[in-house]
């Protein structure tokens, strides 16, 4: 199997940028978020689309990324 | 050409394209998250698991020279089996794996430039079917050379005397202490900051945006400006060891700095221990 479709592009959740990388494999979309810096994978998704597993993965980032602390420096 | 020092230990997207399935090779993808692997991999590869099988599970501590030993005769990997390492998060985690094997001697061990995700990226074949190794017996590892590891007295004899350049290559929020862990993760320790002295260069700067390695001259100039060229000890650390290990691989096999070592307990151990001293905000190298 060859995946089709690649994308990769970043969005910006609550001042946390987040990258998206799409592709289609065997017909299903895979899609996973990592946090850009440094770089942690967030979320990994299958769907039947690409528009829902971004929306899925950006879901779970969004949810992880809603309880991390800004600490005074 | 990139110009590394020591080229032979990187291989393309394309050579492991072409010899995955040699006799003599042995391709292997590491992760965190082993969902990765079940989704597709390089056809043939084998699947390690950086939290159980590369980890001592009841220590925290790299596996024992009989765990290694073990791995590789379960891999069907011999002491002269050219071992090939990829996987995601840009190959943080074969990069850890790769420290382990030399660790612990293995001679031929590479890194594929720009790991899973370039293969994704460029649209080559995946296979899901779990890739079953054919055993061997007699893997001998070699003591572990700790040449390449730093332990933490080490690391506090360092930082007192500021012999040893020490780069923390966590993200720059990690590093001033505004967070605690890579966005998204859970807090792993008390105090935010870094090794008093530490020089901040994320891992990232030394990639592309394909995930490969930039060349010698653009890596020569990002580490030659925090001081760091072959004949200077340096320690690089992060968070668990894994991105450092990364680092780790630029220094010593792409630049050729001879004394390098991965700070393994890194920021979950130094952010954690009472009395250690931290710094917050900017370095005080860049304040220098």
């Amino acid at each position: 199997m060859k995946p089709e479709d690649y994308s990769e592009r970043t969005v910006d959740v609550d001042g946390w940028q987040v990258r998206l990388i799409c592709y289609q494999l065997d017909g299903q979309y895979r899609c996973t978020a990592d946090n850009v810096s440094p770089g942690a994978n967030l979320a990994r998704v299958t769907a039947e689309t690409k528009e829902a597993a971004e929306s899925q993965a950006l879901a779970i980032a969004t949810e992880k990324l809603g309880r991390t602390k800004r600490h005074a420096v | 050409m990139a110009n590394y020092i020591r080229e032979e230990v990187l291989v393309s997207t394309d050579w492991v394209a072409q010899h995955a399935k040699d006799a003599e090779v042995r391709v292997v993808e590491v992760d965190v998250d082993t969902a990765a692997y079940e989704e597709g991999h390089v056809p043939g590869a084998l699947g390690w698991s950086w939290r159980s099988q590369l980890c001592n599970t009841l220590v925290r501590d790299i596996l024992s020279k009989e765990q290694f030993e073990k791995l590789m005769n379960e891999s069907g990997i011999g002491n002269g089996t050219t071992v090939v390492i990829y996987g995601d998060s840009n190959n943080w985690f074969a990069a850890w794996a790769f420290w382990q094997m030399k660790i612990y001697g293995h001679a031929d061990v590479r890194l594929m430039n720009g790991g899973r995700k370039k293969w994704i990226s460029e649209g080559r074949d995946l296979e899901t079917a779990k890739t079953e190794a054919h055993p061997t017996t007699g893997y001998h590892a070699s003591d572990p050379d700790l040449s390449i590891r730093a332990f933490l007295p080490h690391v506090q004899e360092a930082q007192k005397a500021g012999s040893t350049v020490m780069i923390d290559v966590r993200s720059p929020q990690e590093f001033s202490g505004e967070i605690l862990a890579p966005p998204g993760l859970p807090e792993t320790c008390q105090r935010g900051g870094h090794i008093p002295g530490a020089h901040s260069v994320p891992w990232g700067k030394a990639c592309n945006d394909d995930g490969t390695f930039k060349t010698y001259d653009e890596l020569l100039a990002l580490y030659g400006a925090e001081g760091i060229h072959a004949g200077q000890p340096v320690i690089a650390y992060c968070r668990i060891g894994e991105r450092s290990s990364h680092t780790w691989f630029v220094l010593k096999y792409l630049l050729g700095v001879e004394d390098v070592k991965n700070y393994d307990g890194s920021w979950t151990e130094w952010g954690n221990l009472v009395g250690a001293p931290v710094e917050k905000g900017a370095s005080s190298a860049a304040k220098a």
